[in-house]
């Protein structure tokens, strides 16, 4: 078989992660959930809604990073749309996080104080109401104690200790279902939801999970392996990622 | 037939010190450029920005003219650290509120449909109520009891908005793919002001394009203003997309203070025309 590299195992990671979400709205924020996105439309999901990023809904999984001037458009999504989807809760959206906790707690905002932040990022964006409103995951290309960290700095998704102060009705669609990382899949499936070792990547260490992450993950007893991608796999990565654009995402 | 139209000037000359203004637009995309040079050349100050946050918020903080932002994110896309406005931020030298995207469009709304506020879930939890006690929270009077988030409305003096085609009236259309929320910002307004690309005939609006691209209608507009090029160097499709390489020499100007009064001297304190003329592109 075709040997796999990380970033593969990432982006097939990614294309589990969008099987069996529904007919909804999927919001890959970073070129590795984009191509998985595009994976799981093509093999497994294509039921699955996917937009160029931007304001058009594409009937086809086609190439990541590519102008595609003959696909076909099957939908219109400006922004004020994207807000009644959202609220609607009909999304899985994958951001980014500078920073993470054991709860997922994430932070794209600042870091340091937020009053006067030591170095500004983009603010909470959507974060706050993506939350709250449907399910997130998360997508970190380089794990390390600077991410995975014992308090985030400023929250803008919130996580599951601050959901689970909040009124019943508030928190129902609110789940963090998974961080993927280029070390390996975590989820929060514990019985205070905190985060848990999922699966880690083939050729990762438990011991360098732990070393990377700066607070005290949940091991499952058994502890799986994050599987490798199919030769199918490998081969539609190739054609929906012509440039590669994932791949440069995860160092190897 | 109604004629609003007026120059840059005669529009911006009726601002006032400490005003809030909103800016239309998203990010790097379709923002009201002509304007805010304008802005910028009529030396108003203590402003108030309100904006899904581009360029103008960089601009009118180096300008020394932004006193306080109010934004869901500032970015210019393409380059997603807009680097003014993180200087202002870490130097601690303008005022913010940082809102969660839908709840800034929710305020925009409370204003334009004249509500204190509208509820809603999100910034529930979020560092959003947590460090902006400005921001409150509303009991549901209903049995569930929800505690929400009452997103105060974003009341506006005046808003720009910059688009496609306009006729001299004041309606005002949008070409491109996405209308963001620049008729909110204009019903969230005392007073709206609408660039456009290029001012024609009513009856020449529909010529090409569908009956739903005429987003602005002109009961929202006090004026327009005829600005081609108006939206550079943000994109402005189908008339022209960023130019990203003058993006990235105003980005770069962030790094070194002579970068950015060559910057200035050269496209700000400079009419909008010769802007134009030193910005013209050989294609």
């Amino acid at each position: 078989m075709t040997e796999a590299k990380l970033s593969d195992i990432c982006v097939v990671a990614m294309a589990d992660l969008f099987r069996d979400n529904g007919e909804i709205m999927v919001s890959p924020m970073a070129p590795t959930p984009a191509v998985g996105a595009r994976i799981a439309k093509k093999l497994y999901a294509p039921e699955l809604v996917l937009t160029d990023g931007f304001n058009k809904i594409l009937a086809d999984a086609t190439p990541y990073g590519v102008a595609n001037p003959d696909q076909v458009i099957e939908g219109w999504i400006p922004f004020r749309k994207v807000f009644d989807v959202l609220w609607w809760g009909k999304r899985h959206v994958v951001m980014g996080a500078t920073q993470i906790d054991r709860y997922g707690n994430q932070n794209i905002s600042c870091i340091g104080d937020f009053e006067q932040p030591k170095v500004q990022l983009l603010g909470v964006r959507g974060a706050p109401g993506n939350t709250i409103y449907h399910t997130t995951s998360y997508w970190v290309p380089r794990h390390s104690k600077n991410v995975f960290v014992e308090a985030v700095d400023v929250v803008s998704g919130i996580g599951y200790d601050r959901a689970a102060k909040l009124h019943p009705r508030s928190r129902e669609r609110h789940e963090i279902r998974q961080v993927i990382s280029n070390l390996g899949v975590f989820d929060f499936q514990t019985p205070d939801n905190r985060m848990r070792i999922r699966s880690i990547h083939p050729g990762v260490s438990l011991d360098q999970v732990r070393d990377e992450t700066g607070f005290e993950l949940v091991v499952p007893e058994n502890l799986a392996t994050t599987r490798l991608p199919t030769d199918e796999e490998i081969a539609l990565i190739a054609e929906l990622d012509p440039k590669g654009i994932a791949a440069k995402e995860v160092a190897s | 037939m109604i004629d609003k139209q007026k120059t840059l000037e005669e529009v911006v000359s009726t601002l006032k010190d400490g005003m809030t203004i909103g800016i239309g637009g998203w990010g790097s995309r379709r923002k009201p450029m002509a304007f805010v040079r304008a802005i910028v050349r009529s030396g108003v100050k203590d402003l108030t920005v309100v904006s899904y946050g581009g360029p103008e918020v960089g601009i009118l903080y180096r300008t020394g003219q932004l006193k306080k932002a109010i934004y869901g994110f500032v970015s210019l896309d393409s380059i997603p650290l807009e680097p003014h406005f993180r200087m202002a931020r870490q130097k601690k030298e303008i005022e913010f509120l940082e809102l969660d995207e839908g709840m800034f469009q929710l305020g925009l709304r409370a204003a334009a449909w004249n509500l204190p506020f509208l509820p809603t879930r999100a910034g529930l939890g979020s560092a959003v109520l947590e460090h902006q006690p400005e921001i409150k929270t509303v009991r549901s009077p209903y049995q569930d009891g929800e505690e929400l988030v009452a997103m105060p409305a974003l009341r506006l003096d005046a808003a720009f908005v910059h688009v496609n085609r306009a006729d001299k009236a004041g309606n005002g259309q949008v070409l491109g793919p996405d209308p963001y929320f620049d008729d909110l910002f204009c019903m969230a307004a005392d007073r709206a002001f609408v660039s456009a690309e290029e001012i024609v005939p009513t009856e020449d609006l529909l010529k090409d394009a569908p009956l739903q691209s005429i987003l602005i209608d002109r009961m929202m507009v006090e004026a327009v203003v005829e600005a081609k090029g108006g939206a550079h160097f943000t994109e402005c499709p189908p008339n022209y997309g960023r130019d990203e390489a003058f993006q990235k020499q105003y980005a770069a100007t962030a790094k070194d203070p002579a970068a950015w009064d060559a910057f200035r001297a050269r496209y700000l304190d400079v009419s909008e025309e010769e802007y134009q003329k030193a910005v013209s592109r050989n294609d």
